[in-house]
Order: structure tokens, then sequence, then C-alpha cells
């Protein structure tokens, strides 16, 4: 399994392939089209009852009718509320000429194709499945935090009084036996795709010429590139927003594109340290 | 929709909705709380149906609509008055199906006079008695028929769910007087209605029900909508134009509606407005049309068909009435019809008693008829409050509800139940209900010391569904069955293991008695048997028994096999066939790929497996589809049946241009083009000659707290015949031309949240539900936040002349003021989930609430009722209620205030 | 104008899934021309997010235990090879001075790794693999080599036991201190955290001349003052490196620079500017006054550690605030569509 590190930061391939996994499942992955989504938070719960993720807080935000505030150790799928002042495509509302829209979004780890999260994390806890996703060993993690702050998008976080870095899954165990994610389970309205990555991105295509026909102009595919700074994310999303409404980044770039460059910077840097004082020396000697 | 088509249950099935080409969805929040039905909304969707959700508020499900309407609360009848005008005014109407299958032609007695000539009221009223006599309102030359069954089955209240329908299964009920809770004595079961009346198919006689719904309607213009509802009338005019071009012989239009409609004092007559409307437009019976009453908890159709209800019997047939029913033969002989399936009741009556009493039940003996209890009066939930308090009423089961929380007038329930002996609780958790003796709401304002209180609480802990084996009956009359996934644990009993073995200990301690009152008891067939370690009944057995079987005990598999010579016994005869060849139908579970669209493989639905009820009228007179893309059930020539993708609701074998010989009756009498087969002269009826408490057409009237008078009816402001009762605890605001009126100037309305289940009990106890929602709140506009001070997560104190509760404040847009009758008009919205028990806290939005309750199902005004805002959180203890003793002194509400049922405006 | 047909036979359409078009207005009217569609009534705001909330998730590293393994990081290995010159040009104190002062805060940064971890009875999970695209596993091992290596070369030093071992030792930790002292930056430039990210061309070089300047500064501090001419000049010449790397850093990393002007980063900041000019200047003096050299030595020591903290503090600022992520991503963006590359988001 152990393959070249770099490989996933340089080359645009399989990413289970790329891990070294010889004979794999194809990629699969998440198309959540939000425009569909109805804020019934069921994925949100489904997610919690299956992974037996702990409850986190009564708080009431006041934002809009997410008291869930954003992903995290506690929360592995998040549904943001976003209300707007401006109409709805060409949706119909007795609500002034401003209109109204209220926006909702089921957020998750997006597997991206050249994680930052699993490219940091010194254990090798963080690694990449065959099915393409990224999963954290929670036997292995020993909370070192790097993954953390690595994640372009803000997933993967440490779970107070526990320590370790806990984040979606996948439902790697569901998907070991054939079946489908809980939070896609669960969506009523199949806002939550689950499926083979390359045929949701096709779905995708389709579906945002679909809405953009029906005048939905405001609709956008997010992460569904695989040019894009993460190599694409195998979650990704139609959104109606630009994604910084959504919380989300708007060009997310995986940290260790610009690793190789930095190591060099830091050798180049350690040399001069070694230079500097060996000059230092050799000056007070003369 | 009983009295309108004949069955008090949703006409269609939600997978149905897919086929509609256009949804209005008004008076539900169908998104928030039927998540997973809506799935065929969005699927009616994909395939370009237009989305129409009319509601006072921005929610989850006006996210996805094409349209949202924001209207204000407790003025739907005005609104759909409007669109019915419309659809009559612009020659919108579905003529032929109007015609084929609805009263339409049918001529009202002379007697009859509509409130446009009686200031606001119809004929009959009886002011004093808060009544109407429907007499006059019968069609031309029917005779009323005196003295027979009381036929009050209104089902009860709030815990019947109030889909409006006044739940009967016919719809024929009988008018009942709310004061009394007793019945007058009308024909009942459609006795009144001749099987053959006076038609003018020409719809041109000016007292043909036609004519007379097209005047009655006629002042409920645009500009009147837009005065009283708030909606502009550019918006109003595009749903009316929506929903009228798609409907129609290519087309249908579904309506779904659930307790945004019923919890007013007009409640009724709002989900009759809609069937007129969908009569009108031919939507009933046709594939994406129909009326979708979404009902509530998981079984609650199941208990109304097997009802939890005071006045009914299983089936709907009706509870007999004390003093009056002598015997079998004057009680069927009231309650059964003429014409119609209804034509059955020896049968269905006589099967019910033979499978409670078994061999005991003999036609010597009137099959144990005596054995029934007796109605003295209406036993509702909230007249058993107000004989909780007065005394009457000495012990109380609470089980599967929790009214401390979830029933209005919170207060009321609470201080009723502190004037028990004994009071049973059963659930899964310590609700508000169960611990309102040390830690309610009164005990800390010292109005209740728990040392004075001398009732005997009793808390069982219940099992959940997960726990135990037995069927739901969901909103699409669908029994579906669960298994046992383990068992309960700790003390933890399944309620039929409750009342099974505590019908058996009373049974025991009872035996050897000679009593004679004990012998219905003793001679009841109570021996089902037992399986597991905790000695749990069957529910197999159960519903073996609810389905019946014949004298041989070979499972029935229709109720037409039903016999009234008591050779079959039967627990429920809408439900006979659900254990058909001794094969529970309820537990099929054949995967919607493997079969038709109708899925008529998974699990089963009354009647006899129907998922559209009324199908017949999915064809024209002749049997033909109306549309090629709307066909459902059709004539087949050839094979002289009809045929379709669902069971037809109709005699298979009776061809369309049947017409049924001199003096048949029951279901013989049905002509070919009679599809509605439980009416007394089969045909959906667009106005009411019987059956209904408040009048046989939909009225206007403001709600019992409102802040606008009556615009339509200058002197009528409210439903004459709402029942209203004047308490200490229960006063009602003044009325909007009163002094005092805007001391309470904003309307709340009062709803739930995806996140939470009702009361709380199943939802405020988990963890993960409750970190969704945490705490109560209220939703008010950007524009009252500022009107009032009040601060975004902040706190707000909520008033009216029952209590004063505090909720964070959540500033929306979504909740848009509306200009109604000249002026602005903020709305606040309440979800009504949480009380102080439980993970995620807060105050009752009940404990605001009055009761005015709908005259016909006895349902609370809980969706309109008026109310003070201020920032801040409430006082505590005794400030509490002297706030609001400030607020009644301020307004000057006394005891007569708001009482009154003519005039007042 | 829905689709659907119930024909005789049955639903004889595919099924459409849950394409549902929201927002499409499906009546069979068309919608009016007062239906601008999806054009906003005022132009957006340059800067939108959701509800404030930031994007990233903050490091959950804590302070003094990061920063202060940067900065001890930095001591230790910088100290190092100063301890192999001083070794190698025979002056003993300011050897001894360096490599208890490599180990010790060698040791002291291994504990605050340690301690900083969420499991810290895993610590030896770092030396499960060798990641070279985390400076993290990259880090540990190297310190993992480093700190036997350093401690080898201070315990023989101060014992006297084994010198051959100890010199060895002394330059196995020389080698092995100035990625030690650098690899630091790439460990938090590695990162989405803004204000660390967007400085990783400069931060090496930041990293690398703190690390000289306090080495240099703990030299002036304890070592004999006769010994210390390599560390007055290395404490001028690194503090002002450091001075004018950072300058470089903040000029170049765009705006997150600004997260360094706000708060207690501000604060820290401007003290690690103060301290490390008057470090300089004070190490400038040294060569006249004992006492100079020593305030000379904890200035420079608390400059280089003020700006770890400086640094820490900001890239947390950096990480709460969404505008330093949407911001630039955003200008990225539009530059890109400017140049007609393509759009990321669509
Ligand atoms: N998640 C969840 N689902 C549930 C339940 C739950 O508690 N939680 N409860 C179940 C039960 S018991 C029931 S009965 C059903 C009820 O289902 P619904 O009737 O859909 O639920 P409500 O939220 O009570 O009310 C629906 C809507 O009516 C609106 N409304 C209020 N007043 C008026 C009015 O005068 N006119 C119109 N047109 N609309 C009005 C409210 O703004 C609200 O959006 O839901 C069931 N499903
Ligand atoms: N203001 C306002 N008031 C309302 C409404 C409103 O819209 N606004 N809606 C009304 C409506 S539609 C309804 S349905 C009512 C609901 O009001 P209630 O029926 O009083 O409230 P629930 O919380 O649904 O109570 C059901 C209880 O049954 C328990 N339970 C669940 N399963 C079982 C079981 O198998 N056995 C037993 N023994 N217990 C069980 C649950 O834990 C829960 O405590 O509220 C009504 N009140
Ligand atoms: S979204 Fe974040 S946590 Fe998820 S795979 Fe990508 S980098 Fe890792
Ligand atoms: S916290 Fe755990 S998963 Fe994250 S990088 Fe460290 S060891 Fe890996
Ligand atoms: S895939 Fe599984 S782990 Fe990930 S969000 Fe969905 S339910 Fe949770
Ligand atoms: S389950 Fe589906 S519809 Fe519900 S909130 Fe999640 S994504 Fe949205
Ligand atoms: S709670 Fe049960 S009944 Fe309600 S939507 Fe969910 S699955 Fe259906
Ligand atoms: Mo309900």
């Amino acid at each position: 399994m152990v393959a070249n590190p770099f490989t996933s930061l340089l080359e645009q391939s399989e990413p289970a392939t790329a891990s070294g996994y010889a004979d794999h499942p194809p990629r699969m992955g998440f198309f959540t089209d939000t425009s569909v989504c109805i804020g019934c938070k069921a994925c949100e719960v489904a997610c919690k009852e299956w992974n037996h993720v702990p409850e986190d807080g009564l708080v009431f935000t006041g934002m809009s009718y997410d008291n869930t505030v954003g992903l995290g150790a506690d929360t592995w799928r998040h549904v943001a509320f976003i209300e707007q002042r401006k109409p709805l495509g060409q949706q119909v509302t007795g609500h002034g000429d401003a209109g109204i829209r209220w926006l909702m979004a089921s957020d998750v780890c997006k597997h991206c194709t050249h994680a930052a999260c699993l490219d940091v994390c010194p254990t090798g806890a963080l690694f990449r499945t065959e099915f393409a996703t990224v999963v954290v060993q929670e036997d292995v993690c020993n909370g070192c935090g790097y993954c953390i702050p690595a994640c372009p998008y803000g997933v993967i976080d440490q779970r107070q009084g526990d320590g370790r870095a806990w984040k979606c899954t996948l439902c790697y165990d569901r998907l070991g036996v054939g079946a489908e994610p809980a939070c896609a389970k669960a969506c009523p309205t199949d806002s939550i795709q689950f499926g083979v990555l390359e045929e949701l991105r096709e779905r995708a295509d389709n579906r945002l010429s679909q809405l953009h026909g029906a005048g939905v102009a405001d609709a956008r595919l997010y992460g569904r590139d695989p040019d894009d700074g993460v190599g694409g994310d195998g979650a990704f999303f139609l959104l109606l927003d630009e994604p910084e409404v959504y919380g989300l980044p708007p060009d997310p770039v995986v940290t260790t594109r610009d690793l190789p460059e930095m190591w060099r910077r830091v050798a180049v840097a350690a040399a001069l340290v070694a230079g500097a004082v060996a000059l230092g020396f050799a000056r007070s000697v003369t | 929709m009983g009295t309108s088509f004949g069955r008090g249950g949703a006409t269609t099935f939600q997978q149905d909705l897919q086929n509609a080409d256009c949804i209005l969805i008004e008076g539900s929040n169908m998104a928030e709380c039927h998540p997973v039905g809506f799935q065929w909304v969005m699927e009616a969707k994909a395939r370009g149906a237009t989305l129409i959700h009319v509601d006072p508020r921005y929610t989850r499900t006006s996210a996805v609509a094409d349209m949202h309407v924001p209207i204000r609360a407790g003025s739907d009848i005005a609104f759909l008055g409007g669109i019915v005008n419309y659809v009559i005014g612009h020659d919108a109407y579905f003529h032929d199906y109007v015609v084929a299958f609805t009263n339409a032609p049918t001529i009202v007695s002379g007697d009859f006079v509509d409130t446009e000539d009686l200031d606001g009221v119809f004929s009959g009223l009886d002011a004093e008695q808060r009544s109407y006599d429907p007499s006059s309102w019968q069609y031309e030359g029917a005779t009323v028929q005196a003295s027979s069954g009381q036929r009050e089955q209104e089902p009860d209240t709030r815990v019947a769910e109030q889909q409006g329908s006044p739940g009967s299964h016919s719809g024929e009920h009988q008018p009942s007087v709310s004061g009394s809770g007793r019945g007058t004595t009308h024909g009942s079961g459609g006795a009144p209605v001749p099987s053959s009346v006076e038609r003018d198919e020409t719809l041109q006689h000016p007292r043909c029900v036609f004519q007379i719904v097209k005047r009655h309607f006629s002042r409920y213009t645009p500009e009147m909508v837009e005065e009283i509802c708030g909606i502009p009338q550019d918006l109003f005019l595009e749903v009316c134009r929506t929903v009228a071009e798609n409907s129609g012989r290519e087309r249908t239009t579904a309506l779904a509606y659930a307790v945004g409609w019923t919890q007013h004092t007009v409640g009724a007559q709002y989900i009759r407005t809609a069937a007129i409307l969908q009569l009108l437009l031919g939507n009933i019976g046709r594939p994406g049309g129909g009326i979708l009453a979404l009902r509530g908890h998981a079984s609650i159709q199941g208990s109304t068909d097997i009802p939890t209800l005071y006045n009914l019997l299983p089936g709907y047939i009706p509870m007999p009435h004390a003093h009056r029913d002598e015997d079998l033969d004057m009680f069927i002989e009231g309650a059964s019809t003429a014409k119609g399936y209804w034509g059955g009741m020896r049968s269905y009556l006589v099967s019910l008693l033979k499978a409670w009493w078994g061999p005991h039940a003999t036609e010597a003996n009137d099959y144990c008829f005596d054995y029934l209890p007796r109605l003295t009066g209406s036993h509702g939930t909230y007249e058993t409050v107000m004989a909780q308090m007065d005394g009457g009423c000495k012990g109380y089961f609470v089980v599967g509800e929790n009214p401390a929380v979830g029933s209005a007038n919170a207060k009321m329930q609470r201080l009723g139940m502190a004037n028990l002996d004994w009071l049973v609780v059963r659930d899964f958790s310590l609700i508000e209900s169960a611990t309102w003796w040390k830690d309610g709401p009164e005990i800390e304002t010292g109005e209740l010391a728990t040392e004075d209180i001398g009732t005997e609480v009793f808390f069982f802990p219940a099992a959940a569904h997960t726990e135990k084996n037995g069927s739901f009956t969901n909103t699409q009359r669908m029994l579906q069955w669960h298994h046992a996934a383990v068992e309960p644990g700790g003390d933890a009993r399944s309620d039929l293991w409750f009342y099974y073995h505590l019908g058996r200990r009373i049974r025991q301690k009872l035996a050897g008695s000679t009593d004679e009152m004990d012998r219905p008891l003793l001679e009841l067939q109570w021996d089902y048997p037992t399986e597991g370690s905790v000695t749990e009944p069957s529910a197999d057995a159960v519903l073996a028994e609810i389905n019946g079987w014949d004298a041989e005990g070979r499972p029935l598999t229709s109720y037409e096999q039903l016999d009234e010579d008591g050779s079959t016994a039967c627990g429920c005869w809408i439900y006979c066939g659900v254990y058909a060849t001794g094969v529970n139908q309820a537990s099929r579970r054949k995967p919607g790929r493997e079969q038709s669209w109708v899925a008529p493989e998974w699990g089963w639905a009354w009647p006899a497996n129907r998922r559209i009820i009324y199908n017949r009228a999915s064809a024209d007179r002749d049997g033909k589809p109306w549309s090629e893309r709307k066909a459902y059930v059709w004539w087949d020539e050839d094979e002289a049946k009809w045929v379709g993708h669902d069971v037809p609701d109709f005699d298979p074998a009776k061809s369309p241009w049947h017409r049924p010989p001199a003096g048949a009756t029951g279901a013989q009498a049905l002509a070919g083009d009679d599809a509605f087969v439980m009416q007394g002269d089969g045909k959906a009826w667009l106005y009411v000659p019987a059956g209904l408490t408040d009048g046989p057409l939909p009225a206007h009237y403001e709600a019992q707290d409102s802040p606008f008078p009556n615009l339509l009816y200058p002197h009528q402001q409210r439903n004459p015949v709402r029942q209203v009762f004047s308490r200490r605890h229960n006063r009602y605001h003044p009325n909007p031309s009163q002094p005092g009126s805007d001391v309470f100037p904003y309307v709340l309305t009062t709803y739930r949240l995806t996140e939470h289940h009702t009361a709380g009990g199943m939802s405020r106890w988990l963890a993960y539900l409750s970190e969704l929602q945490p705490e109560m709140f209220c939703e008010v506009s950007p524009e009252l936040a500022a009107e009032r001070g009040l601060e975004h997560n902040g706190w707000a104190t909520v008033i009216t002349a029952r209590g004063a509760i505090e909720a964070r404040v959540l500033v929306t847009d979504r909740m848009r003021p509306l200009t109604v009758q000249g002026r602005v008009l903020h709305q606040i919205g309440l979800p009504y989930h949480w009380g102080p028990n439980g993970y995620a806290r807060g105050d009752a939005a009940n404990e605001l609430a009055g009761l005015s309750l709908d005259p016909n199902c006895h349902i609370q005004e809980v969706k309109a009722m008026t109310g003070d805002i201020r920032p801040g959180r409430r006082p505590r203890g005794a400030a509490r209620v002297e706030l609001v003793e400030e607020y009644i002194r301020r307004a000057g509400i006394t005891a007569d205030t708001g009482m009154e049922a003519r005039g007042g405006r | 104008m829905s689709e659907t047909e119930l024909a005789k036979g049955g639903q004889e359409y595919p099924r459409p899934g849950r394409e549902a078009l929201v927002g499409a207005h499906t009546g069979r009217r068309e919608p009016g021309p007062e239906r601008r569609g999806e054009q906003p009534m005022v132009p957006e705001a340059e800067f939108r997010s959701y509800y404030g909330k930031p994007i990233i998730n903050k490091p959950v590293w804590q302070s003094p235990d990061i920063p202060g393994y940067l900065f001890l990081g930095g001591l230790a290995g910088a100290s190092s090879v100063m301890a192999a010159g001083a070794q190698l040009t025979g002056r003993r104190g300011l050897a001894r001075v360096a490599k208890v002062g490599a180990a010790a805060s060698a040791g002291l940064s291994g504990v605050a790794l340690v301690h900083d971890l969420g499991r810290p009875g895993r610590f030896l999970n770092m030396l499960r693999t060798f990641k070279p695209t985390s400076p993290m596993s990259v880090g540990s091992w190297i310190l993992a080599s480093f700190g036997p290596a350093a401690m080898a070369a201070a315990a023989s030093d101060l014992t006297g036991i084994a010198p051959g071992l100890g010199a060895v030792a002394t330059a196995g930790a020389a080698v092995l201190g100035p990625p030690l002292a650098t690899y630091t930056a790439a460990l938090i430039a590695n990162t989405a955290v803004p204000a660390w990210h967007d400085a990783h061309r400069e931060m090496p070089f930041v990293f690398a001349s703190s690390a000289v300047t306090s080495a240099a500064g703990l030299a002036l501090l304890a070592a004999p003052a006769s010994e210390c001419g390599p560390a007055r000049l290395l404490g001028s010449v690194g503090g002002a490196a450091e001075l004018a790397t950072g300058r470089l850093m903040e000029h170049r990393m765009g705006m997150a620079a600004e997260a360094f002007s706000e708060g207690k980063a501000a604060s820290l900041h401007k003290g690690a500017q103060v301290s490390l000019a008057a470090g300089v200047l004070a190490s400038l003096a040294a060569r006249r006054s004992r006492i100079a050299g020593r305030v000379a030595g904890i200035l420079l020591l608390a400059g280089s550690a003020l700006t770890r903290f400086a640094i820490f503090e900001a890239g947390m600022a950096s990480a709460r605030d969404p505008r330093y992520t949407v911001v630039p991503q955003r200008r990225r963006l539009q530059e890109r569509a400017g140049n007609g590359g393509p759009n990321r988001t669509g």
C-alpha cells in the first residue's frame, strides 16, 4: 500500500490506484444537489445514529434553523440554512420586490482527490480506502491535530475529551457490505446522491444544464472539477449561490500542493542556518 | 371530507401526488411535517408539476415551491372561496364531471336561506342554544326523518387528529348541538336523502346546488381576498389561474392540508371549501388529484378507524345514545342509509358484537347490543377537562399523549388533573403530564402546592413500537405491520399488554359475580394467546379478530361477506380483508420496483385495499377514462367489469349504465354513475344538506380571537355555533371593534418543526433531536422586531389572556407583515414542542391558547389567535400570573367577552 | 406542463428520479417580464460568509505548547550547530552552553509536543511511518534522531564520559540541527491557515533567522563573554535578518498579513520587533559591555520567541475570520476568470 508519497500531489490519477490498490472498486462519492434539499436534517441525525457520534451541545444560535453551526468532530453532516432577500429562480412569492429564498445545503467531508488531511497525518491514521474515500483509523490517531488546520474545508476536528480527530468515513463500514451511507439512505428528496463518482459527475452535469435551462441561473457545481485545487471532490455539490455563502471556501487548494516548494525553501533555509553559523565562527576566528 | 364524499379519510395516497400537474399545499407544512411523503411532491415537480404553498410563514415547504402565498392565519375560507368564485365565474369548472358526480344539479328546499340573505348566518339558527336546526337545509322534497340514531360521530378533538373531516365514514352523520354535546334527532346516515332526488342537469334552476353555491361565493372577490387575507390580487389571481389551468379533463390538481386548516373554530368548513373546489375542478377520485388529509401521529388514522373516540364504535359505527336506542332494530334503522354501503349497517354491527361477545351474542339477546355503553352527552377531551375541574371526573388514563404541553390551555389541563382521585400515565419518559404535581408551572407560581394535591399518580413505562408487534394505519388509510425487534426492557410493557392484563385481572376479580352489571365484562371474548417472557398478547390474533371469520372460523376476505344473522364475526368492518386467507396483509412488503406504481402489495389499505377512493369518478359517465393521460379505473366492455390500476371503488360488475330497480336499498340502490358509493344519493356533496353542525356551505368567519372585523359578514363576526367556554382560566380577547382589542394586536399561530415531535415526549428527551432545536423560540419579522424592540437571539415574552411565556427571538424575513384591511398586520410564529421537562426545554405555546372549538370536530383553535409580545424574559413566580391579570384588566376582559353567538365585531 | 401520462398500461415513462426543478416556476404561464430571475437587487457585497463563521477549523494546537515548540526547536537546532562551531574553534564554555541548551530545548520541545497530543500515550505512533508529505512526520523523525544526539553530546560534555562518542553526537546534532530549526516553518505553513500558508515562501527564512537569533541569544546570556564573538555577530545578523525576512513575509503574504496587526498577534508582533531591534543594538554594543551582552541575550531570545508566538496567534486569528480565507480565494478566482482561465467553482 505504500506508494510514492507525492503521487497524489503530482498526478491526476485515480486516488485508490495512486494509493497502491491494484484492484479496487470504482471511486464512490456523493453528489449533494442542494436545490432539492428540504432541510429536514435527517442526514445529520442518521449519521450520528449510525456512527455513534456524540451530541455536541444545545445552543440556540439564531442562525436561521441551523443550531449545529458547522462540520466538526461531532458533526459529520451539517445542514446550512441561508435566508436571503432575493428570488429563487422564477419562484413567485408574496414577499415584495426583493423576493425571498431559503437555501439549504447538507455539507460533508469532501473526500478530496488530493486530501490534505491524509497527506499531513504523521501516524498514518488517515488512509485512503479502496473506494478512494478518506478515513481516520480511530485506533491509530494520536490526536496530533495536524489534519485539522490542513483541511481547506474545515471538516475534520478534534473531539473534546477524546483527543482524537473525527470526520465522515463515508460510512466505510456500510460500503464494505454493499450498503449506501446512512445519510444518503435517510435523505427523503435524494438531495444526497451516493454512487460511482464518474456517474455522479455526469448526472450533475445534466442536472446543471437542466436547471440552467429552467432559468435557475444561479445553479453551479462545486467540487466537481477534477482540475480544481484539490483535484476534485469525492463529495461535490450543486449550489445556488457562491460557496462562501454556504461556509465553503471559494477556491480551496490542497496545502501540500505547495509542499515541495516549501521543502526546497526549508532546505535552503537550513543550509543558511548552517552556513551563517559557520560563517559566524569563521569570521570570529579571523 | 366525510360529509362531502362519504368517507373521512384522505381520498388519495401520497405516491399518487407524482401524477399531479399542480399541487396546492395549504394549511400544512408538508416538507417539515411529512418529509418522507414529500418526496412524491418533489417527484411531481420533477415531472413538471407546479407547487403552490399557501402559509402565513415562508417554510421549508415554501422554499422549494414554485409559488409561496403568505396568508393571514385564519382566513383560508375567504381565500378558497375566492378561488371557487373565480372557477365558477370564469367557467373553469369541469362541467361534465360536476353534473355526473356531484349534487350540483340537486334542488334544495325552498326553506333554506343562505348567509347572504340572513346577515351572515344560515336558516335554522337557535342563537340561544348555539345550534342550528338543519331541517331547512334539506333537498327539495326530502323528508326529515325524526328521532333515530344520534350520529354524533365527530371525532373527538385533537387526539382524533382533526383532519377536519367530521370523521364520519359515512357522510351523513348527525348534526349535534355543541353545547350539550347531544345530537339532534334528524335522520342520520343519509336517511333524509331519498334515493332519488330532484335534479336539474342544466344547472339553471335557481335553487339547484350549483346556483346556490355560485351565489354564495359571489362576494368572495379578489378585492375581498386581498382585504381579508392580505394577499395581493395579482398573486391571488395567479393561484386561481394556475389551479384552474391544471384541472379539468386532461389535467389534475392535488390538494394537501393538515392541521393548519383543522385547528380553527371553522376548521371543518375549511376542508369543506377545499372539497367544493376540488369537486368543481373534477379532481376527486382521479389520479394526481384528490385531497390529501395529512395525518399526524403514526397511527392517528387507525385511532379514528378503531377509535379511541368516545362517540364511535370501530368502523365509524356511531355509539348508541342513552335512553334513545332502545334496541338493535331501532338503532340500525336510525344509523343505516337507504342507499349506499351504509345500508349494510346491521351486518357490520352484528358482526362486531359477535367478535366481542362471541357465543353469548345471540339473536335472542340482540347480539348483546345492550352491553354497549351509552352516551349521555359530549365526552370529548376538553369537556372531560371541565368535568375534572368541576369534580365530575375522578380518574384519568393518559396514554400516548402529553396534555400538559400538547393540549390547548395547558394550565386547565393541569388544574383538571390536580382535581382527580387517580391518574395513570403510560409513557416512555417522565413527561410533563406525569410530573406537573411536583414541578409544573403552577407549583412555581404558587397556584398549586404539591401537598394540597389529592391526585394519586401512577406512572407506567411504555414499550415503544420497536418493542412490540402491531400495525400503524397511516395518513393514506394504509395499515403497515411492525415487528418487535426486541422485548421491552425493565418494567416497560406494550399498551396491548397493559389493557389485556388489566382486563384479565378485572375479570378475575369479578369472577363468579352474578351482578347483571358485570356480565358484559365477564362474557367478553378475552382470551388472546400470549407469547414471550413478558406474556405479551398476540397482536396477530387481535388483527385476525378485527378481520373477522365466518361460522367455520375461516378468515373473511371482504366486508361484503358480513352477515346480519350472527354467522360472521368482525372487529372492524372496514378492516375486513386485512387478514384475508389467514395472511397478515398489513405485513406485506413487496418492494416497489417489483410491482406497479400503485404498489397494492405493500401493506393493506382500507377499504378493500383501495388506494384512491371514489375512483369510479376517474372515468366518465360511460366508464371511459376522462382522458388518456389520466386513466385509472375504467369499464372494460369485453370483460364487462371495472378494471384499472387500483381496486375499483365500485361494484366491479355494475355497468356504467346500470339503473337500480325501484325499491332497491343499500348498495343495490346505487346507479352506474353513483361514484360516491357511501353517500345517501351516490353523489359528492358541494352542498351538505345534513351532517354538519355549522352550515351546509362554508362561510368565512373570523377566529375567536381576531384583530379584524368580518368584512364578508359585517353583522356576524364568528362562527355562531363554535364551542366556547367562559372560565376563569379561559378568557377570550375583546372583539376587534371593542376598546381593549388593541392590547392584543398581533396574530399568533402555532406549528411544528421537523426537528421535534408534537408535545415533545418523543424528541425533547433525545439528544440528537434536541441539539437541532434546543430552545423554544418565536419567529418575528424584522419590522415587528423594530416596532417592539425585540432583539435577534434575545428573549421575548408573549402574552394572551390565558398565559405568558418566554421564547428566544428569531428575527426572519420569512415572517412577512401583511396589509390587511388597510393596515399592517404582524404575525408571530410559535412552535409548540417545548415544555419544562426533558433535555431541550422551554415554555409551552399552549399556555397561551384558549379553548374555543370547532363545533363539528371539537378541535381547539390554535392556528389563529391574538396576543402581545414584548422584549425580555417573562416574570417568575407569582408575578407571571400578575402579568396576565394585568393584561386582562387592561383589555377590559370579562366573563362575557367573546362569548356571543350572534353578531359581535 | 407536467410530463405525467397515466395511460391504461400504467405509467409509461421513465421515472424522473428526484430532479425537481426548484425555482423554475413551472406554471403554464410564462413568467411575467417583471421577473428578473436571479438578478440581485443590489450588487453583492465584496465579502460574504456563512454568519461570519470560520471556513476552516482553527488549529487545536495550544499555546504555549506549539509556539513554544516552534521556538524551542529553532533554539535547539541552531544551538547544536553553534555547539559544533564552538567545539571546532575551541570555545569550550560556549560549546557547553550550546550543547546543554540544545539538549534541554530539544527535550522540552518534545515534552511540549507530546503534551499537545490529544492522546499523548500514542506519541510513538508518530514513528509508525515516514511521510514526506507530512512535515510533522518528517519532523518527528528529525526530533527523534536529534534529541538523543543532542542529549548524548551534552551528557558527554558535562560528565566528560566518552568524549569520542560526544564528538560524534555533537556532529550529528549539528547536521540535524538546521533542518530541525527550519522544518517547523513547513509544519505550520503546510496548512490551510491563511496567515501561515500564505507565508510559506518566506516562513522558512524567518524561522531560520529566528533560530539563529535565539541560539545567539542563549549564548550571549549564558556563555562566557570572551567566547561570544560569533554569538554577538550572529545575534545582530540573525536579529536583523529576522526583522527583514519578517517584513518581507508580511509584504508578500497578501491580505493575511492583516492578521499580524490585530489583537493579540499585533502586540506580540510589536513586542517581537522591538525586542529584536533592541537585541540587535545590544549585541552590537555587547563587544564593549558584558551587561549589554547579557541584555542582548535576553532581548534576542525574547524577540525570537515573540516572533513565533506572534506568528502562531496571527494564524489562529486568520483561521477564525472567514475573510482571510474567502477574500484572497475569491480574488484568485476573479483573476483566473479575468485571464480566461477555468472558473473553479463552475
Ligand atoms: N417533524 C414533525 N412531523 C410531524 C409532527 C411533528 O410534531 N413533528 N406532528 C405530526 C402531527 S401530530 C400532525 S397533526 C401533522 C401536522 O402537520 P402540519 O399541519 O403540516 O403541521 P403544523 O406545523 O402544525 O401546521 C402547518 C402549517 O400551517 C400554517 N398555518 C397556521 N395557521 C394557518 C392558517 O390559518 N392558514 C393556513 N393556510 N396555514 C396556517 C403554519 O404556519 C404551519 O406552517 O404533522 C405530523 N408530522
Ligand atoms: N398549540 C398547538 N397545540 C397543538 C397542536 C398545534 O398545532 N398547536 N397540534 C395538536 C395535534 S395535531 C396533536 S396530534 C397533539 C399532540 O399532542 P399529544 O398527543 O399530547 O403529544 P405527544 O407528544 O405526541 O404525546 C404522545 C406521547 O406518547 C408517547 N408514546 C409514544 N409511543 C407510545 C406508545 O406506544 N405507548 C404509550 N403509552 N406512549 C407512547 C410519547 O412518548 C409522547 O409522550 O397536539 C395538539 N396540540
Ligand atoms: S475535506 Fe478535509 S477532511 Fe475531508 S478529505 Fe478533504 S481534506 Fe480531508
Ligand atoms: S490528529 Fe489523528 S488523524 Fe489527524 S493528523 Fe493527527 S494522527 Fe492523523
Ligand atoms: S457518509 Fe456516513 S459518516 Fe459520512 S456523513 Fe454520511 S452518514 Fe455520516
Ligand atoms: S436529509 Fe436530504 S433533504 Fe434532509 S436536510 Fe439532509 S440533504 Fe437536505
Ligand atoms: S417521522 Fe415517520 S411518519 Fe414522519 S416522516 Fe419520518 S418516517 Fe414518515
Ligand atoms: Mo396531530
